[in-house]
């Protein structure tokens, strides 16, 4: 069975923990486990966090508490005059509005697709259906760095540079979702549609009233990991605005790094860093078991 | 809409009150399910049309026929916003292979991506071995190291390229201490690419880690705990057992990780915009076409190559998984 089954990443490290077995409390014993198992664990989280902690630090620092040769760790106040240089600067509320439109508005109409194009290669019959499916999945690995002068003429053509539509549209089509939703239907049991087929219920009362309930893990899935790839997309948003009134976040942010690239700049990029980061951070944080496997999905299939 | 139009049109009798009628049921039975044009049938098609046509097109419109158009631009002579173009046939890939510019691309390219995956994958697996004890605090871990992953590289970009200013960066400052001069980053161009090659590993160790996780969480109880009673030391376990039955999780890495550095931008682009010494395919394709130069034509030609090159890779991954790779 080639169908990935999206939790299990997470499955298999809940019950590792579990099955933790009882150990002896001596003190070499406890050194052991401290030397071997935390020091490496603390290591590369520190790894992690360290440069994040670092960016939020200096996010409230002045000028003078940067530009200076001996280092200072904690700002000397929760100063929050960088953000506000960064928002005028730069249209900064602006940005954040585009990256939020772009992200909600792309994302929602990705998953509608990805379920219906799903549906539609799992319950209906078509001809074909497999060529159609090799068609997606060889989309998935066509990446989209190749087709962006292309993509750049065909927009820009029909009017679409520095419009937030035009941001929008190339990336609407989803192989990833309609992928990773086909596998999970796939193992739906055929006996949840009987009833409704014997109920007479047609393809759509089945897919939102059955299916779609039944798969709320994954689609929460795939909403998220497609939430996350929006927000941070920078290469398309890039070369389809050059006005700030269309700029996403990341786009805004190189605009703020040229006007700022100095040494007394870095408070307010760093301030500008936090604002794409966080939100990200913070949404991960929450909801990072469904984030996990949907990113590494295929790898617990081999 | 149209779903809704077809659904209610077709199906007359989708009331859970009123019974299906049965002379359609009937009337469906003889028919062998083969018949493309029954009535049951063709509201199929026209269902399944309705639901996967609207992506079908947008991928077809956004993914397939760039393709195909960016191998018809590359035989142009083209300047970006120029209204005409010359058909040169496959000049700019000449000159692209007769230049300079080819082997200090293609060899930017390839350290980057030997460097980057190699890196990624090597420190990954240390991070899952560490992941995989059995002390508290392996969830929070786990997700922490794979948070960068997830995050915008313009942000990440833009902190590290902070850390290694060498004027104000905590690098500097750590070198001072050490009574040594920071070293120029960004304007030496080799030095660059290291440093743009340490963060794209800080990013993306983290998905190597949680995927040799998790293959780490699957190997079989039983053949370990054999080895373990045979005397095998952890050390021994790990490359003799460990390492081999991991073959087909590294095998999936080295693809994944492979083709997503051939797709290195956004860090290129926010800590070396001007890619001295960091132009991989990707950033060169970018540079040519959006940055200075405006050479569409030019740029399209090396947008080809990078996806012949990625086409191979891919190509590759198809044959090679079918075996097992591990027992083979």
């Amino acid at each position: 069975m080639s169908a990935p089954a999206p939790a299990a990443v997470v499955v298999s490290s809940q019950e590792s923990e579990q099955q933790e077995p009882p150990r002896p409390f001596s003190s070499a014993n406890l050194l052991q486990t401290v030397a071997a198992g935390y020091v490496p664990l603390i290591i590369a989280t520190l790894v992690v966090f360290l440069p994040l902690l670092w960016m939020l630090l200096s996010s409230f620092k002045q000028p003078g508490e940067i530009v200076t040769m001996d280092l200072r760790i904690l700002p000397e106040s929760l100063n929050l005059q960088n953000y506000v240089t960064a928002m005028t600067t730069v249209p900064f509320a602006q940005f954040f509005a585009n990256s939020l439109i772009v992200t909600v508005v792309g994302s929602s109409i990705k998953v509608v697709l990805a379920i219906l194009t799903a549906y539609a290669l799992v319950f209906v019959r078509f001809p074909f259906k497999n060529v159609i499916f090799v068609l997606i999945l060889v989309a998935l690995m066509v990446p989209a760095q190749v087709s962006i002068l292309p993509n750049y003429i065909l927009i820009a053509g029909l009017g679409g540079k520095n419009t937030l539509w035009g941001i929008i549209l190339p990336g609407l089509g989803t192989a990833f979702g309609t992928f990773l939703l086909r596998q999970h239907f796939l193992t739906l049991p055929p006996s949840i549609l009987e009833a409704a087929e014997i109920d007479g219920a047609g393809h759509w009362r089945r897919l939102w009233q059955i299916i779609v309930p039944v798969s709320v893990p994954s689609i929460a899935t795939v909403a998220l990991v497609t939430v996350v790839s929006e927000w941070n997309d920078y290469i398309w948003p890039l070369i389809i605005t050059d006005r700030p009134e269309t700029m996403t976040l990341p786009v805004g942010l190189t605009l703020l790094q040229n006007s700022e690239g100095n040494g007394a700049g870095w408070g307010i990029l760093m301030a500008g860093a936090v604002l794409v980061i966080v939100p990200i951070l913070l949404v991960f944080a929450a909801l990072q078991r469904y984030i996990v496997a949907g990113l590494t999905q295929g790898s617990v299939t081999g | 809409m149209t779903t809704r139009q077809i659904h209610s049109s077709t199906a007359p009798a989708g009331r859970p009150d009123a019974p299906p009628p049965v002379p359609p049921v009937a009337a469906e039975q003889p028919t062998p399910e083969r018949r493309r044009w029954s009535g049951r049938s063709r509201k199929d098609f026209l269902v399944f049309l309705a639901m996967a046509l609207p992506n079908l097109v947008l991928i077809g419109t956004f993914t397939y026929w760039p393709l195909i158009n960016n191998i018809y631009y590359s035989t142009l002579d083209w300047t970006l916003g120029s209204a005409s173009a010359t058909v040169v046939g496959l000049q700019n890939y000449i000159t692209f292979f007769t230049s300079e510019d080819a082997a200090k691309v293609l060899g930017t390219t390839a350290i980057f991506t030997l460097v980057t995956v190699g890196g990624s994958m090597v420190l990954g697996l240390l991070v899952a071995l560490a992941l995989n004890s059995k002390v508290r605090g392996t969830t929070f871990a786990r997700s922490a190291v794979f948070a960068p992953y997830v995050l915008s590289g313009v942000g990440v970009g833009l902190v590290w390229l902070f850390i290694f200013d060498p004027g104000y960066g905590v690098l500097a400052w750590i070198l001072r201490g050490l009574g040594q001069q920071s070293p120029q980053w960004i304007n030496d161009p080799q030095l660059s690419l290291v440093m743009v090659i340490i963060v794209y590993i800080w990013k993306n160790l983290g998905y190597c880690a949680v995927v040799y996780l998790a293959g780490l969480q699957s190997l079989p109880r039983d053949v370990m705990e054999a080895a373990a009673l045979d005397g095998a030391n952890s050390t021994r376990r790990f490359f003799n057992i460990s390492l081999p039955l991991l073959s087909p999780t590294t095998f999936f890495l080295l693809i994944t990780t492979m083709l997503s550095s051939l797709q290195a931008f956004d860090l290129i682009r926010i800590m070396t915009p001007l890619g001295n010494g960091t132009s991989t395919l990707i950033y060169e394709a970018y540079l040519q076409a959006f940055g200075a130069y405006n050479r569409a034509g030019y740029s399209a030609a090396i947008s080809v190559i990078l996806f012949a090159i990625l086409l191979i890779i891919t190509v590759l991954q198809l044959r090679f998984v079918e075996r097992k790779v591990h027992y083979s």
